[in-house]
């Protein structure tokens, strides 16, 4: 279990246990890097790095940034929005044209699903997926899990819930299956018209009442409403979503136990999670951040040991 | 294939006195030095040497840190099998210390080069220095010499210097075998 199972990270689903075992493994290393004085390693000083952003980010573009920069590769960056593709490049024509600068890894977010593996069959380099629209968003499952386990102890047993737009969300799914890896429970709670219509075929429980969903978690991992990808109206109102899905701290402190409160990020203060459950302490959002750039290291540190000179 | 004992358990524990007796007449009550092992292997010739240290000597404060120089080797995409990384345990700066690397076996020295390159990451020592169980000779890639040997050994190119520890291996030996 030395290496990798997959040449590319384009979702949770194409990994096994082993491999999330070993990328843990890795992150831990990586994490006392990343609390030295000097936070760097010379591993990865002859590769070079494209970050290729086709959609808005902020946390994991600097994440990933960051994590490249720690292994000493040589980093790119792009965003759609200063770019050719506004001309109307193809995707792998943007892509092979980055790549004849010598490029050996691409990250890469964009809003089509599957844009990751589409990339990897045309071409020659590793992938990473940093989102791709609605489907996957694996760094951020791993450093989810990641969290989990350096709170907890274990992923394995314990029981999860996701709450809030689990339509719109690649976080969601890339932990649906990240949980499940790791013999984690999960249950999705939300409104109905933002719980997609197959979810229970996952093996994902559905729960519609957030004070049930929290009485029955140890972990509730709380989304943001994606508004930009909703094409009509799925809720009445912000106001009537924050009062039945809203996690607050008179909601926490009813319940007879700590349940740890996760956010991915970016977070709507006093819409999904009111300031005084964000800032808590039983909230590791900020352990989360830290974490994604041990992961995110870790992953990119396993895939690059597969190029061969 | 044919093993050959260098070392039993009774050298064994009579090089650990000597090499703790030798840190000691540079080191004193090492309130200014730092013994860091090498991950993996030398970490159980450094806790050894530190407990002795510890236990027969008398040294009570001993800063004593392991190191995990994966990160930094300079075989990374060089080489079939991948390499596994460990923990570092090392919770002090190293500015201004007197620093001894400890490993149980001296061959390329490119693990040592990669040790002074991680040791970087942690100030700037006074000085580093080098002890080492065994010291095979004629086989260094570097320009690396150790301050402290436990026993010089000529082995050649296809024989194998292999460390076993009672903790691990039940008990303490160090054989040379033909591969």
């Amino acid at each position: 279990m030395d290496q990798l199972s997959v040449a590319h990270l384009l979702g949770i689903k194409y990994l096994n246990k082993n491999d999330i075992d070993l990328i843990f493994k890795t992150a831990d290393g990586f994490k006392e890097v990343i609390n030295r004085p000097i936070k760097k390693v010379p591993s990865l000083r002859d590769i070079t790095i494209a970050n290729l952003f086709f959609e808005n980010s902020t946390r994991t573009k600097l994440s990933f940034e960051l994590a490249e920069k720690r292994l000493s590769a040589d980093v790119i960056n792009f965003s759609a929005g200063q770019s050719s593709v506004k001309k109307g490049e193809t995707l792998i024509d943007t892509v092979n044209n980055i790549l004849s600068m010598k490029v050996d890894i691409v990250v890469m977010r964009h809003g089509n699903v599957g844009a990751g593996v589409f990339l990897s069959k045309h071409v020659n380099a590793k992938i990473i997926n940093a989102g791709d629209g609605t489907h996957e968003h694996p760094t951020q499952a791993l450093l989810d899990s990641y969290s989990i386990r350096e709170k907890l102890g274990d992923v394995k047993g314990k029981k999860v819930v996701i709450v809030g737009d689990i339509l719109h969300s690649r976080v969601a799914l890339s932990n649906i299956f990240a949980l499940q890896l790791q013999g984690a429970e999960v249950k999705v709670c939300g409104p109905t018209t933002l719980i997609p219509k197959y979810i229970t075929s996952l093996g994902v429980g559905v729960e519609t009442n957030l004070r049930k969903a929290l009485e029955w978690c140890d972990v509730a991992n709380v989304l943001r409403v994606q508004h930009e990808r909703m094409d009509i109206k799925y809720f009445p109102s912000t106001r009537e979503y924050t009062q039945l899905f809203g996690i607050n701290k008179e909601l926490l402190n009813s319940l007879d136990k700590e349940v740890v409160i996760m956010h991915p990020g970016p977070i709507n203060r006093g819409v999904e999670i009111t300031s005084d459950v964000a800032d808590s302490d039983q909230s590791i959002i900020l352990n989360q951040v830290e974490n994604g750039v041990a992961i995110r290291m870790a992953v990119i540190y396993l895939l690059a040991q597969q190029i061969k000179r | 294939m044919s093993k050959k004992t260098l070392l039993n358990s009774k050298d064994i524990e009579i090089i650990l006195h000597r090499l703790a007796c030798q840190l000691i007449e540079n080191h004193n009550d090492f309130s200014n030095s730092v013994l860091i092992g090498l991950q993996p292997r030398g970490s159980y010739l450094a806790n050894r040497l530190v407990a002795l240290l510890k236990s027969d000597y008398n040294i009570k404060d001993l800063e004593f840190g392991l190191l995990d120089i994966t990160f930094y080797r300079d075989d990374f995409r060089r080489r079939d099998e991948p390499l596994k990384a460990t923990s570092t345990e090392i919770d002090f700066l190293i500015e201004n210390k007197k620093v001894v690397i400890i490993d149980d076996v001296l061959f390329s020295g490119r693990s040592v080069r990669a040790a002074l390159t991680a040791l970087e990451s942690y100030g700037r020592p006074e000085n580093i220095e080098l002890l080492v169980l065994i010291d095979r000779r004629f086989s260094r890639h570097l320009p690396i010499q150790p301050n402290y040997r436990g026993r010089q050994v000529d082995a050649i190119n296809h024989e194998r210097v292999i460390v076993s520890w009672k903790e691990t291996n039940k008990k303490d030996a160090v054989y040379i075998e033909q591969k």
